[in-house]
């Protein structure tokens, strides 16, 4: 056996022994439990799913962040998916699980942030933008005029 | 006029830099706080995760001291690095209290047995509602709770080592 293919060989039984090694701790700890009924169970009333999968497109997932939790398979947004779900089944507005979420985590957890002191630069600027594009068109359109 | 136009693309190079570089060096803070720091708990009664010790409600925290509500997990790998700075906690006479999210007695029995059990009484959170209610966003996270029931702290992620004092002095101060 040449050198070189000894070392490839301890090396491959290094690569196994670690496997070996992490093999029984998972990567990505998950609960133990599996998730509530609603988290992947639609409503049987069509509007009712309707209105709470609208909502749930609207709320952002703690977890990923870019996503909602609509779109994100993290076990927390399965657990928020079958808290929107039952709050609406039960006859509530998805204005009101929304006030809910946002009275615990802030307006952070929705991507339809309301007007305020904090968040009027959001709804302003795209309108400034357009305001100065319509400036700056006009002036270079004056310009070729000339 | 013309002095100023042919400024400007170097300005405004110049201050996108800035914004991105400011960015690059204090990257954006991710973590979602609860808003319940300051409110009252919201009301809850969990049922008990392991056998002789109790479930746990909001009425607990209403005796007049302060408590620690720490929110865990068995299959919470931080969990584990913080065990022992709770059971610091629990030997400097703070009583703790815990929600166990999605868990099962079993797990939760071995984890207590592997890591020590710093717990007066665990309430099982089968599918995370009452950690919603709190505004939590993971495990684990810990809540220093008044006499009077009201959130006055929380830690985010696993206590650590120099988050033993700020932990401390917030029960002082709430006493």
């Amino acid at each position: 056996m040449s050198g070189r293919s000894s070392l490839a060989l301890a090396a491959g039984a290094t690569v196994a022994a670690l496997l070996f090694c992490t093999a029984p701790a998972p990567a990505v700890a998950q609960p133990v439990t599996p998730p509530a009924h609603y988290a992947n169970v639609q409503l049987a009333d069509p509007a009712k799913e309707a209105s709470a999968k609208a909502l749930m497109e609207t709320l952002r997932c703690l977890v990923c962040q870019g996503q909602s939790i609509a779109d994100s398979d993290a076990d927390m947004a399965a657990d928020m998916r079958a808290l929107v779900r039952e709050r609406i089944a039960r006859g509530e507005t998805p204005a009101s699980v929304r006030d809910w979420l946002v009275s615990r985590y802030g307006d952070y957890v929705t991507y339809d942030p309301p007007l305020s002191g904090l968040t009027w630069p959001l709804w302003l600027a795209p309108i400034a933008l357009l305001a100065i594009g319509v400036w700056i068109a006009r002036s270079s359109f004056r310009r070729r005029t000339r | 006029m013309k002095r100023f136009a042919l400024w400007a693309p170097l300005a405004i190079f110049a201050l996108l830099f800035a914004v991105v570089a400011s960015g690059l060096f204090r990257p954006a803070d991710k973590v979602v706080r609860s808003a319940m720091v300051g409110k009252p708990l919201p009301d809850f009664a969990l049922p008990a995760m392991v056998p002789g010790k109790p479930g746990l409600t909001s009425a607990s925290f209403k005796g007049g001291q302060p408590r620690l509500l720490n929110v865990f997990a068995s299959w919470c790998v931080p969990c584990i690095a913080e065990a022992p700075h709770l059971m610091r906690l629990k030997t400097m006479g703070i009583p703790i209290d815990a929600i166990a999210i999605r868990d099962t007695t079993p797990a939760i029995a071995g984890f207590l047995r592997r890591n020590g059990d710093p717990y007066a009484r665990i309430g099982s959170d089968t599918a995370s509602r009452v950690q919603l209610a709190l505004g939590s966003s993971g495990v684990p996270e810990t809540f220093v709770v008044d006499g009077r029931g009201i959130v006055v702290k929380q830690i985010i992620g696993d206590i650590r080592e120099d988050n033993i004092g700020e932990i401390v002095q917030a029960v002082r101060e709430a006493r």
